[in-house]
């Protein structure tokens, strides 16, 4: 397989637009995970590529070949279910084999692969179980089988671990991901939670109303979003936002905030209102940096390696101080806050983020 | 005692107006005919007992009995199949391509409504009598369609299409086991290359196959016990030649022609026996081709 191409799709449900003008290269190899919240069209997007679901206009190619008309069976693609989808009523073997028998395959080879995948995925025990006697990552792990058992050129996951217990779900993140470096085929991987899509993705697609939002990879996304809707989706603890607005000087632009006073800028922009994004983690308890202000902190929350410090700012804004677990904090106490200026991302009034604009004190 | 009450009362009280029913009108005339079945009665003077006599009669002497028994036996075998077929076909018609058109359920299942009548069962010996409806549309074709009704070799057939017609509430139990298949075994299924005939005998009859077996022995019973359209396309004699002497309809003719309760009695009982026999069958093999999706180990 040579990568997958997107050209112009597009998805609509009678008079309902659900995907709009999509275009998206998907690299050979890559770990490529459709994230954004529910209804924003990603499940659609992963069904169309898998040939469950019909495409309205656009082409999709796999390699230089438009498959929009070729059957789901015939793309070289598994694809893995929130539902797990196991057939009940065979048992686990016979949910490896099934795609297999399909294919014609001689039984020695069908043998050979079931248990190939069954150590790999270290489900050999419950070879001759039944799904109802699995537990839920049991199931997971007979889903994943099922899907590398056929050896495609592509893998689909749609939601795969939102059924597992919090636990459950990061180990098998960590299994996911081994699997990927194992295995070296190109999977796309649908998810509403970004920690997974943060840690599992070698690029991310951020979706939101049936529209490519950004593409790039975790930390592009992280340190540069080109928007706000962006900054606001990946991060945990969510970055702060503060209202702002623009100003100039004596030929210098300026952003102004309340609580923090100005940020100069290298480039002039239109005076008019702003948002500045500062995450969690740019902010210090301190007053060492340039940009900073006093506060009351309202609530400590303890982590052990880290803590969680709601902030009170003289503006009434209650902002989110993430800080080392060795500082010692408590409720009511009067605190300094400080930033760098470069940590703002700085968003015009339409939400795009207004590039290189941040003056480097040093300069 | 108290526990057991808390725990197990409302069940009680759900089964109460059943059990009230059950008791107070059924049970009497259950046990009366049972105890009619060792007596001679004809309704005039009073039962007489003759011990196993009536059955010794059926299963030795009673050629009728045997008729009756080959005409029912057939009628099941023939009829049970064709109307769970046609019934799950019309069932995965409605689930793929009318999903959403619930009046099609309601038009499908009027036959079913209208089919235990006496009327259709009327209208039946007019489509196919000699000078029939089908035999009309028969003769613009060129064709001379035989008596359909009066002809022996015939008449169980024109039954058995009757039956089959009467596909309704299989259907609707069908058409709800399918909608209980969820959607993505079948697109796992896909992606997995299975062919629409693999997913049909390979996903969708094992996982309809708790449906398929209580619409079996449902269907079954109700094949055993047909009586209305039976007795009037044969004029309630079982004829022609006794090829429509269904069950019922002997047991019928004994009781309320000839007056004869106690053999009646006997006879409804070996039914009764025959019906539990197959059933019970049925039960027995489940085991080996009904998988139950919460089926404990």
């Amino acid at each position: 397989m040579s990568g997958l191409s997107l050209k112009g799709i597009g998805k609509t449900y009678g008079a309902v637009n659900i995907i709009k003008d999509l275009n998206l290269e998907v690299i050979d190899g890559e770990f490529l995970v459709l994230v954004g919240p529910s209804g924003c069209g990603k499940s659609t997007l992963l069904r169309m590529i898998a040939g469950l679901e019909e495409i309205t206009e656009g082409t999709l190619s796999i390699g230089d070949r438009v498959v929009n008309e070729l059957p789901a069976s015939q793309r070289k693609l598994s694809m893995v279910f929130q539902s797990y989808a196991l057939y009940p009523h065979m048992n686990v073997r016979k949910n490896l084999a099934f795609g297999l028998g399909n294919q014609k395959m001689s039984r020695a080879e069908i043998n050979e692969r079931v248990a190939d995948a069954a150590r790999i995925l270290q489900i050999e025990p419950l070879l001759d179980r039944k799904p109802r006697q699995l537990s839920g990552g049991q199931k997971q792990r007979v889903a994943i089988g099922r899907a590398i058992v056929r050896e495609p050129e592509l893998f689909l996951f749609d939601e795969p671990l939102s059924n597992l217990d919090a636990e459950l779900r990061v180990q098998m993140r960590v299994e996911l991901a081994g699997l990927y470096n194992r295995l070296g085929t190109t999977m796309i991987y649908v998810t509403h939670d970004q920690v997974e899509a943060m840690t599992m993705a070698s690029r991310i697609v951020v979706l939101r109303a049936g529209k490519i939002e950004q593409v790039g990879t975790p930390h592009e996304l992280y340190t540069k979003p080109k928007n706000l809707f962006v900054a606001g989706f990946i991060g945990s603890p969510k970055i702060n936002l503060f209202e702002a607005t623009a100003q100039v000087a004596d030929g210098q632009a300026s952003v102004h905030m309340t609580d923090f006073g100005d940020i100069p800028l290298t480039h002039p922009v239109r005076s008019g209102a702003l948002t500045v994004g500062v995450r969690p983690e740019a902010l210090k308890l301190s007053d060492n940096h340039p940009m900073r202000t006093t506060g009351t902190i309202q609530l400590v929350e303890y982590l052990g390696s880290e803590i969680f410090v709601h902030v009170k700012l003289p503006s009434g804004n209650v902002i989110l101080v993430h800080a080392s677990g060795k500082e010692l904090h408590k409720a009511g106490e009067t605190i300094p806050v400080s930033f760098e200026p470069q940590e703002a991302h700085v968003f015009d009034a339409e939400g795009v983020l207004i590039e290189n604009t941040v003056k480097d004190p040093a300069s | 005692m108290r526990k057991w009450l808390n725990r197990n009362a409302p069940g009680y009280v759900f089964l109460m107006p059943w059990l009230l029913g059950f008791f107070l009108l059924a049970l009497g005339p259950i046990l009366t005919s049972l105890y009619m079945s060792f007596t001679r009665y004809d309704m005039v003077s009073s039962p007489r007992w003759v011990g196993l006599a009536n059955y010794d009669y059926m299963f030795t002497r009673d050629r009728r009995f045997w008729k009756a028994l080959d005409v029912t036996m057939w009628y099941v075998v023939l009829s049970v199949p064709t109307r769970l077929i046609m019934a799950l076909g019309v069932a995965m018609l409605l689930d793929k391509g009318l999903r959403t058109i619930s009046i099609y359920r309601a038009i499908f299942y009027l036959p079913s409504l209208l089919g235990s009548s006496i009327a259709i069962a009327i209208l039946w010996r007019q489509l196919f009598e000699g000078d029939g409806v089908i035999n009309a549309l028969l003769a613009r074709i060129g064709i001379e369609g035989p008596n359909w009704i009066a002809n022996p070799d015939t008449s169980l057939y024109t039954l058995v299409v009757l039956a089959m017609w009467q596909f309704g509430s299989p259907m609707l139990i069908f058409l709800a086991g399918l909608r209980s298949i969820p959607r993505d075994l079948y697109e796992a299924a896909e992606i997995d290359g299975a062919s629409r005939y693999r997913q049909f005998f390979r996903i969708t009859l094992p996982l309809l196959a708790p449906v398929i077996f209580f619409n079996l022995v449902l269907q079954t019973i109700e094949a055993f016990k047909t009586f209305s359209s039976a007795f009037i396309i044969s004029n309630g004699t079982g004829a022609p030649a006794d090829s429509l002497l269904f069950f019922t309809v002997y047991l019928f003719n004994e009781a309320f022609k000839f007056f004869r309760m106690g053999y009646a009695s006997a006879l409804a009982w070996v039914l009764l026996l025959i019906i539990a026999f197959f059933t019970a069958i049925t039960f027995f093999t489940s085991k080996y081709w009904v998988h139950y999706e919460n089926e404990r180990d």
